[in-house]
């Protein structure tokens, strides 16, 4: 066989060829913008769509945002140094206004000689997040992290040393009642105490210890009314105070509606209805127009605590309903381990359930944490100081009456930036705490 | 023979109703109950004090007094002669009027970018991914603002329109966008059957309404039809003309025209006037909502697995028929809850109606009523109980919906 073989065929091959390129249309940028860009009519006509789209914003907004002129005083100077470098039909930004009111638009009306108060507080605050945000940091940072809300308290509203001391003080005792009374008592009775002892100090002690505290020592920075602060100052603190306090009671809540006991749920059912059924804004007026009220005859608290206040109450019921989701995503295997295990309620709520709720929730509490975030601009129609207020008060100014967009995109792409690293954080805690194989 | 497991008879004791599990629910219950009955009695007699000492009572009267105030967006007969209750009821219909057309393009827009962003185009779906981030992470209340500067400070004023040498002009010489709002044109019947208009457009719409049921009725038979016999009658005419002529016939009757806007002095007349304060809050609650409603679609889309299109395809279905039969009614199933919560948030963020003056409830009722009668308690009470019913009459009506998307379980 192999010698007829050999006869019929002319030439046998008996090295292989090197590999070729493969041809033009497999390969490359014109495989690539063929399969992306023109694979049919239709995506042909979509491609043209969106490059006109494309080309229609940005040769309005490129030239407008590059040639934007950064020194001067006035929108009617910025005009003057247009008319002679472009000609006065010309279309470019007055981006002067933000390095003129750059101070404005982060402190408000913050005084000037102590803006170092307020940055000091934000990089402490950096410092504080920081192990609570990446686990590959020293736990140690931790200790810090609870002292911090005092410390950043003290340094942004300044006043005696004293009085957060005070107020720590509270929780200090409260610590040590659950970690030394409470074995002699029992657990229960040592919850309770907890509560009613820190509750008991903070109403009837702590106010004369502090000011019995600041006479005869008196430390203390120069006090700042909350009417001073503005701008992105006022957002942020809103927005991280709003984000820390809501996020246990918003768990509780959760934990409330899940709950067997009848008057719990039926509370918590009711609570988390009426406030996600009626909007932020009305509540917002609520606490400006009707809180007072609300509380005895001669009671009157800052405006902006009040705010706080809503804003907690508020994305609270909305991450319980997050974490409701959660809660009712787990099989119902883990609850009965749980009590297989003889633990009780809290304790298999804190080992079990809550741990694999959460990271189940994490998603949806932070899309309602960027929620929150963003709202916090409408504490400008109960008169506090936002950028978006700020951005009216710069614009009421005789110097910069007439200026809109450069505030508008400042504004926005600080919001941009703040929501946008928000979203991609619970991307990368979700990454990382997936544990399933996939 | 006795058993050991009963314990030896005991009185009840009152420490059982700590340590005792059977009991300690009903402990627990009853200090919550009393702790809540304390708190809310605290709460009530200070609202009572309160009261009394700044002069004032507990009384919705003021509903019924006349309101002294112009409301210039609205949808019923109003004048500043006629009642708060009035005033109130001309702002609830604004916040529906707004809450409707933002549900109805923030569906559109949703879907389309939902739809786009999932698409093979590389260009499409990085344009989609800009829009959503963009629109999800700058807060509402500035694009409001923002459109609304923009429809005022980049649009011509009504003169431009005038004269030979216009700057402007109009959109088929029947839309003119201007900075004062835009006009359209409206439809005005020249032998209307009411005196009433809104009589005449409920029997339009009801003679709408008898045509689709009828269109229904129709496929309804040919499907019956086609299950008997395997042919399916051609009915796109049957169903053409159903759609079309009893509309076209009523509008004959009642001799409809179209009333086109013109310039009249200093500003244009006819047509329908729609304020750029309702059409900036109705672009951005739009754009806004209609960026979350895309990532709900997209997500909707994406858990419809693979293997679903492969089957259909391996049974022969056409890539229409798949997606009408197999895909769009899983994903509908995903989506409908999240969309739910999107119009409900859609509803509720109208309120910021508030930055650029169009007057819904919370304006009036909520706004100047409160003002001009100093009744903070009993409008902001009325406020709160409107938006609540309103969201519960949504998230009802949608529920029903979604009980009839849903997996049908044995």
């Amino acid at each position: 066989m192999s010698e007829v073989h050999a006869q019929t065929v002319a030439y046998v091959r008996d090295t292989m060829l090197d590999q070729r390129e493969p041809p033009l249309s497999q390969s490359g940028a014109y495989k690539w913008i063929h399969e992306n860009l023109l694979s049919s009519w239709v995506n042909v006509v979509l491609t043209v769509a969106s490059l006109w789209v494309i080309w229609a914003v940005l040769s309005h907004v490129v030239p407008w945002a590059a040639l934007g002129i950064w020194s001067a005083d006035s929108l009617a100077q910025c005009r003057e140094i247009r008319d002679q470098i472009y000609g006065a039909d010309a279309s470019v930004a007055c981006w002067a206004v933000i390095g003129e009111r750059w101070n404005q638009l982060l402190f408000g009306f913050y005084p000037t000689e102590l803006y170092w108060r307020p940055i000091l507080a934000f990089v402490l605050f950096l410092v504080a997040i920081a192990p609570v945000l990446f686990a590959s940091l020293p736990r140690k940072m931790l200790w810090f992290t609870l002292a911090a809300p005092f410390v950043l308290f003290w340094l942004i509203w300044g006043g005696a040393i004293w009085t957060p001391i005070v107020v720590a003080l509270g929780f200090v005792i409260g610590w040590a009642v659950v970690t030394f009374a409470g074995p002699a008592i029992g657990a229960l009775g040592g919850v309770v105490l907890a509560i009613v002892a820190p509750l008991l100090y903070w109403l009837l002690v702590a106010g004369p210890l502090a000011d019995a505290l600041a006479t005869v020592l008196p430390i203390g920075l120069e006090p700042v009314k909350s009417n001073e602060i503005g701008g992105f100052m006022l957002a942020t603190i809103i927005g991280v105070s709003g984000i820390i306090l809501s996020l246990p009671l918003g768990i509780v809540l959760a934990l409330g509606r899940q709950s067997d006991l009848f008057l719990i749920n039926k509370c918590s059912v009711i609570f988390i209805e009426v406030i996600r059924g009626v909007p932020l804004i009305v509540w917002l007026f609520t606490a400006s127009l009707l809180l007072n009220y609300f509380l005895p005859p001669g009671t009157n608290f800052d405006l902006m605590l009040r705010v706080i206040i809503m804003v907690t109450l508020f994305s609270s019921a909305y991450i319980a309903e997050v974490v409701r989701g959660g809660l009712a995503a787990l099989p119902k295997g883990q609850y009965e381990a749980a009590d297989a295990l003889g633990l009780d309620y809290w304790k298999s709520m804190r080992l079990i359930i809550l741990p694999q709720a959460l990271k189940i929730s994490i998603p949806g509490i932070v899309n309602t944490f960027i929620g929150l975030f963003k709202d916090t601009t409408l504490v400008v129609f109960i008169g506090l100081l936002d950028p978006i207020g700020l951005s009216n008060a710069i614009r009421a100014s005789t110097q910069w009456n007439g200026i809109y967009w450069e505030l508008f995109v400042f504004i926005g792409l600080c919001f941009f930036v703040f929501c946008f690293s928000m979203g991609r954080y619970s991307l990368f805690l979700e990454k990382k705490l997936r544990r399933e194989h996939r | 023979m006795t058993t050991m497991t009963d314990p030896p008879g005991q009185g009840f004791r009152l420490s059982q109703l700590i340590y005792d599990t059977r009991y300690r629910s009903l402990t627990i219950q009853v200090v919550a109950m009393v702790l809540l009955m304390l708190l809310f009695s605290w709460l009530v007699s200070n609202t009572i004090h309160n009261l009394q000492n700044l002069g004032k009572d507990f009384d919705f009267g003021f509903l019924t007094q006349p309101s002294g105030y112009d409301i210039n967006q609205r949808l019923i007969e109003y004048n500043s002669q006629m009642t708060h209750g009035r005033a109130a009821l001309v702002g609830i219909l604004n916040t529906i009027l707004v809450a409707f057309l933002g549900c109805a393009l923030a569906t559109v827009l949703g879907v389309v970018a939902g739809v786009l962003r999932l698409s093979n185009n590389w260009l499409v779906s990085r344009l989609m991914s800009v829009y959503v981030e963009g629109f999800r992470n700058v807060p509402l209340l500035l694009w409001i603002v923002l459109i609304f500067a923009l429809m005022t400070e980049s649009t011509p004023a009504p003169r431009a329109f005038r004269g030979d040498d216009a700057t402007a002009s109009m959109l088929f010489d029947a839309i003119a966008v201007t900075n004062r709002g835009v006009y359209t044109p409206a439809i005005h019947f020249g032998t209307p059957f009411f005196a009433n208009g809104f009589f005449n457009w409920l029997v339009v719409i009801l003679v709408l309404g008898a045509s689709l049921y009828a269109i229904r009725r129709l496929h309804h038979w040919a499907t019956e039809r086609q299950e008997a016999t395997g042919d399916r009658p051609t009915t796109w005419y049957f169903t053409l003309g159903l759609l079309i002529l009893p509309t076209a016939i009523l509008m004959v009757l009642m001799s409809a025209y179209l009333n086109l806007p013109e310039l009249k002095g200093f500003n244009f007349g006819g047509g329908i006037h729609l304020r750029n304060s309702l059409i900036a809050l109705w672009l951005a609650l739009s754009l806004y909502t209609g960026a979350f409603i895309a990532e709900i679609v997209r997500g909707g889309i994406l858990a419809v697995s693979k293997g679903q299109t492969e089957a259909a395809y391996a049974l022969g279905l056409r890539p229409s028929t798949t997606m009408n039969l197999v895909i769009l009614p899983q994903a509908l199933r995903v989506i409908i809850p999240p969309l739910i919560s999107q119009f409900l948030n859609l509803t509720k963020n109208s309120s910021l109606a508030i930055a650029v003056g169009y007057m819904d409830v919370r304006s009036t009722l909520g706004g100047i009523t409160i003002n001009q009668t100093g009744r903070e308690l009993e409008g902001m009470l009325l406020l709160g109980l409107f938006y609540l019913v309103l969201s519960l009459l949504i998230s009802g009506a949608m529920n029903i919906y979604n009980a009839s998307v849903k997996l049908k379980e044995r």
